[in-house]
């Protein structure tokens, strides 16, 4: 098992690589010239050419490449073009936002969806399982922001039981914090609720058409027990790979989230930094975020084998 | 009083082309300690009556009546947490698949020990260590080991033990077996019936083994139910049945079974077989079930059920042409 969780570490490396490659060569794809960008409209060709000489973009792909490599190993992604800071340091500040929305949204999410699911697949054709598909195609459908704003118009501005928009640190409480958190938390989760609770009631379908089942009822299982502890543990391991999968949806969506609700997070620092070209910073941004794509991926590889034993490595 | 009365059950699912009359109307009693094999082949109802006894029928589409009287009260009239207190503990049932039917992610203690924990409230400690206890019951090696092991560590025999354990832990007074050796080997199928015959000294249940193989009802069974369509044909105590059986499809099916040595005393011949399929369930059949199989078939026989009578004591079967003396022209 430890010799296992070693293999698997050593294996995101070659990954982070070409995800580094890849995000290294945004610069090079996309449109655009930066140096042109932060000269602004009234440099003349030799003012270009001295600040992309400065900023080192004159010099061959791979050299920089290797550097810019070697510099985030150091804990240095480079300095933003626009504010001159690093992006280390607007990342640190930027990121508490970000992770407690994500992290909040996958809490919530997983327990208001599998739930759901497990519900829906044992009443299976009735009503309640037509209202939870229902929902799940709502969810998938319906768009983050206008969600967000639904929301925001419902439970802040008609009621006023919520804050509109904003966010307050987790240093100054948690209720204060979460308050700002509750709705988007639900926009952003709709879709991820929505793909969770109906992966859910598949495999659950498909579990509970099993033997081991039919054993466990003649055992005199309740009902309960039977969905959540036989069935349940049975269907995990396509349901928790759907979640980590989705946590990529949840980093699309904070980008929008925060922009609807004012959050000062990662997200809004990636819009702005694209809007402005700010190389660095998208880099960094975009870097990170892989980073705890595979992250999340890699636990929850780990995770399958306390879900299943015949999962051996 | 008998510990299990079947009065006329009757379980039927609603399918899309019309009502399916898998068990129309079976008849029989268990006595305390009694070994009871029902035997039909494939499709006949000997599993939906099983599986109806401890009410394990998804109602809908199923539909259970009549009456099941256990130790006096009707198991279709109590709730379903009164039932979930039987299942298990005083009535446990055996299936066809141990391959199958033993939870893939649970590991084996657990699975003996949740019946434990359910009906005598056990903690997890005492439960593992009680099926520890089961584990060397039935025969398994090294069951300090094993009870931490999962079911694709077992193999197929040792699973089926397993599944016995877990019937047993309750000491149940009932022990419904369907078809429990039919998916193993044929050394491990004697094994198997050998455990059973010794718990069931030990334990003093009595069993109702559904089967299909009438070499396992000739080793283990006191007395013996024969389904068909449905229907209870035939109803004897083993050796009797054996030796004069009065239905002409219970003649039929000993007909098919190969005998030993026919080839050695020079009486080998063709196995018998029946012609014909098994009716559809889905319709009413005025007249005999067997009818459009059977080679002595009347007009009477078409056109009016027989009733099940006493043919000998303690041997009844429903044909309008089965004598004292054994079946017509046999």
């Amino acid at each position: 098992m430890f010799a296992y969780i070693v293999r698997r570490v050593l294996a995101t490396i070659p990954v982070m690589a070409i995800v580094a490659l890849f995000v290294f060569s945004l610069l090079y794809i996309a449109p655009g010239d930066p140096a042109a960008v932060i000269a602004g409209d009234q440099a003349t060709p030799a003012d270009v050419e001295r600040i992309r000489a400065s900023l080192g973009l004159d010099r061959p792909f791979l050299i920089r490449f290797g550097e810019w490599v070697w510099n985030i190993l150091n804990g240095d992604m480079g300095v933003s073009i626009f504010t001159n800071l690093p992006v280390t340091t607007m990342i640190k500040q930027r990121i508490e936002p970000t992770l407690s929305l994500m992290i909040l949204t996958l809490c919530l999410a997983i327990t208001i969806a599998v739930p759901m699911g497990v519900i829906a697949a044992w009443k299976q054709g009735t009503w309640i399982d037509r209202a939870v598909m229902g929902f799940a195609v709502l969810g998938f459908s319906v768009p983050v922001f206008v969600v967000g704003y639904v929301l925001a118009y419902i439970f802040a501005l008609e009621l006023d039981w919520l804050p509109v928009q904003g966010y307050t640190a987790f240093s100054q409480g948690f209720f204060p914090w979460l308050e700002n958190l509750i709705l988007p938390s639900i926009a952003l989760g709709g879709v991820y609720i929505a793909l969770i609770a109906r992966i859910t009631r598949a495999t659950m379908l498909e579990v509970l058409q099993q033997d081991y089942i039919r054993t466990a009822r003649a055992k005199g299982a309740g009902q309960t027990n039977i969905l959540f502890l036989h069935a349940l543990k049975n269907a995990a391991v396509p349901i928790v790979t759907v979640i980590g999968i989705g946590i990529a949806l949840l980093i699309g969506g904070a980008v929008v989230t925060e922009s609807v609700f004012a959050i000062p997070g990662l997200g809004r620092l990636t819009v702005d930094a694209i809007l402005r070209r700010d190389y660095p910073v998208i880099q960094g941004v975009v870097l990170l975020f892989s980073f705890i794509y595979v992250l999340v991926n890699l636990l929850i590889d780990l995770l399958y084998t306390l879900f299943d034993p015949r999962i051996r490595y | 009083m008998a510990l299990l009365e079947v009065e006329n059950l009757q379980t039927h699912f609603r399918t899309p082309d019309g009502v399916n009359r898998a068990v129309d109307g079976v008849s029989f009693e268990v006595a305390a300690g009694e070994t009871l094999a029902i035997v039909g082949e494939s499709g006949c109802g000997k599993s939906v009556t099983a599986m109806s006894i401890l009410r394990l029928i998804p109602e809908p589409p199923g539909k259970i009546a009549g009456a099941i009287r256990f130790q006096g009260k009707d198991l279709l009239t109590l709730s379903e947490p009164e039932m979930r207190d039987i299942r298990g503990n005083e009535i446990s049932m055996i299936f066809q698949e141990p391959m199958t039917s033993l939870n893939p992610v649970l590991n084996v203690g657990r699975q003996i020990g949740e019946t434990l924990r359910l009906h005598q409230g056990l903690s997890a400690k005492d439960a593992e260590a009680k099926a520890v206890e089961m584990l060397t019951l039935v025969g398994i090696p090294e069951p300090g080991r094993r009870v931490r092991e999962y079911p694709h560590q077992l193999s197929g025999g040792m699973r089926q033990r397993v599944m016995i354990a877990i019937a047993l832990a309750c000491n149940p007074k009932l022990l419904i077996a369907d078809e429990p050796t039919t998916a193993l080997d044929v050394t491990i199928q004697a094994q198997i019936l050998e455990l059973m015959r010794d718990l069931k000294h030990r334990v003093g249940a009595a069993i109702v083994l559904i089967t299909h193989d009438l070499g396992v009802v000739a080793e283990v069974a006191e007395r013996v139910v024969v389904m068909y369509a449905g229907k209870k044909v035939e109803e004897a105590p083993v050796g009797q049945l054996f030796r004069t059986p009065r239905h002409p499809y219970t003649q039929g099916l000993l007909g098919s079974m190969p005998k030993l040595g026919s080839s050695l005393t020079g009486t080998e011949t063709r196995l018998a077989e029946i012609p014909g399929l098994v009716p559809s369930l889905k319709q009413k059949i005025p007249g005999c079930v067997f009818a459009s199989r059977c080679s002595h078939a009347t007009d009477l026989c078409v056109k009016v059920a027989p009733a099940l009578e006493l043919k000998a004591p303690g041997h009844i079967a429903a044909c309008h042409y089965a004598t004292k003396e054994g079946a017509i022209a046999a």
